[in-house]
């Protein structure tokens, strides 16, 4: 296996397009190196981005958040503009593993690594996010549309996220992510469902509502956001909120849940999950 | 295997060598470098063992490849004491007898340690996250937890 650490986004997409055997993408490490060790992968190259500076910084623009490809969690959560913005992405993202792990892992990394039960994957979706993804050309892309199957996404041969963007903040909106795990600490999540919301007057003028943990991807959920959306979250609202998100559920049975239990929790997690964006964003 | 030369930092000495590419920085520490108080439990990163401060930031060893450090700062264990002073962390763990076999020991002092330089008084909760990724298979936590609490306040004096 051959190391390289590039120092610009050119030379890396660069040095992926040329390697004839398996080249991958080293970011935080976590997922990447654990396979390594494994014997899961045999890479011919890898390519760390930590010394790529578009990579490494969170910059603020007139559009919103650009969150670089090998921004740690730990950097992540010191980030109080983004804590401010988008509270569900940042907590949601430091759910992933110990500090330990915080030090290293990235948003890039757990949605390359396509997961059903990434954290920080539903509360990209629901917050909008897109991933800036470079190769042979540059395209942005919806978070959701990247997962295609666990461990499956649309990068091709050659392509890498460059970075994650978010939208800037609007005035009485918020988002939040809670997840199920039978520990308190250190778990992969049983359900996690992540909502963002905005308000009018209290009343939910729009919503975004992403489940993980229950399907074979991270899913979008756009019956559960209608049933929201024109409410003040009412018990009727978010017992409709509840059904549709459990009836979008196509989740296995394992030894953290079976189908029954995860389609019912992810029911429960949902009101909860709303309950706090409605507060955060000013709703009473 | 081409092996990767490598120029470092490693408890304020400078440090160089050379290791294969796909070599974590936890086999570089232990077998190249001669540091044992870097422990490999797991080797994937669910115990701590290995733990290590990179930059300031702490991390587990055995999920960082060797090649990675160049240029870095790196504390391990070994660099806690000054001189024959053990740091307060250290005492307090002899003192609350916050250890058995010894093989968790390095890496809950590393971690304990960057939670001290965050947090001078953590809660008792605060401490239990923070070393939510360290696992001990003996003493059942409540020692560690206890000769923390009592470090943060040798070094709050």
């Amino acid at each position: 296996m051959r190391y390289e650490s590039p120092t610009t986004t050119k030379e890396a997409v660069a040095l992926l397009a040329q390697e004839k055997g398996q080249a991958y993408v080293l970011a935080g490490g976590t997922d990447l190196l654990v396979r390594l060790r494994l014997d899961t992968i045999e890479p011919d190259l890898m390519v760390d981005i930590k010394r790529i500076p578009a990579m490494t910084e969170i910059k603020k623009t007139a559009t919103g958040f650009k969150i670089g490809a090998a921004i740690s969690g730990a950097t992540l959560g010191k980030n109080k503009a983004l804590l401010k913005a988008w509270p569900g992405v940042v907590e949601a993202t430091n759910l992933i593993g110990s500090d330990q792990v915080q030090g290293r892992c990235t948003m890039a990394g757990n949605l390359c690594n396509a997961s059903p039960a990434a954290d920080s994957v539903p509360a990209m979706i629901a917050a909008g996010a897109k991933a800036i993804i470079v190769g042979k050309k540059k395209r942005t892309v919806a978070v959701e549309k990247i997962i295609i199957g666990p461990g499956q996404t649309i990068l091709e041969k050659g392509e890498m996220i460059e970075a994650i963007s978010l939208p800037a903040a609007v005035k009485n909106s918020a988002d939040a992510y809670l997840r199920f795990i039978p520990r308190t600490e250190m778990d992969i999540a049983v359900v996690g469902v992540a909502i963002s919301l905005k308000l009018k007057r209290g009343v939910i003028e729009s919503a975004r509502v992403a489940l993980g943990a229950v399907a074979p991807t991270p899913l979008l959920v756009k019956e559960a956001a209608k049933a929201i959306i024109g409410t003040k979250l009412d018990d009727e609202a978010l017992d409709a909120l509840a059904a549709a998100c459990s009836s979008a559920c196509n989740p296995i049975d394992d030894k953290r849940g079976t189908i029954e239990y995860r389609r019912r929790v992810a029911g429960v997690l949902a009101k909860r999950t709303a309950k706090i964006a409605y507060e955060r964003a000013g709703g009473k | 295997m081409a092996g990767v030369h490598v120029t470092t930092t490693i408890n304020s000495d400078p440090v160089e060598y050379v290791c294969p590419a796909d070599e974590s920085l936890m086999d570089v520490l232990r077998d190249r470098l001669g540091l044992m108080g870097v422990k490999e439990g797991c080797g994937t990163g669910d115990c701590g063992a290995c733990s290590i401060t990179l930059d300031g930031q702490l991390v587990c060893s055995c999920l960082v490849l060797g090649a990675e450090a160049e240029g870095r700062a790196i504390t391990t264990v070994e660099g806690m004491a000054d001189g024959q002073n053990l740091h307060p962390l250290q005492e307090q763990f002899i003192n609350n007898a916050a250890l058995q076999c010894g093989i968790c020991t390095p890496g809950f002092l590393i971690a304990a340690k960057a939670l001290l330089d965050e947090n001078s008084d953590p809660t008792e909760t605060e401490i239990r996250y923070a070393l939510a990724g360290n696992l001990c298979r003996c003493t059942g936590y409540d020692k560690i937890v206890k000769a923390v609490q009592a470090a943060a306040k040798d070094l709050r004096k």
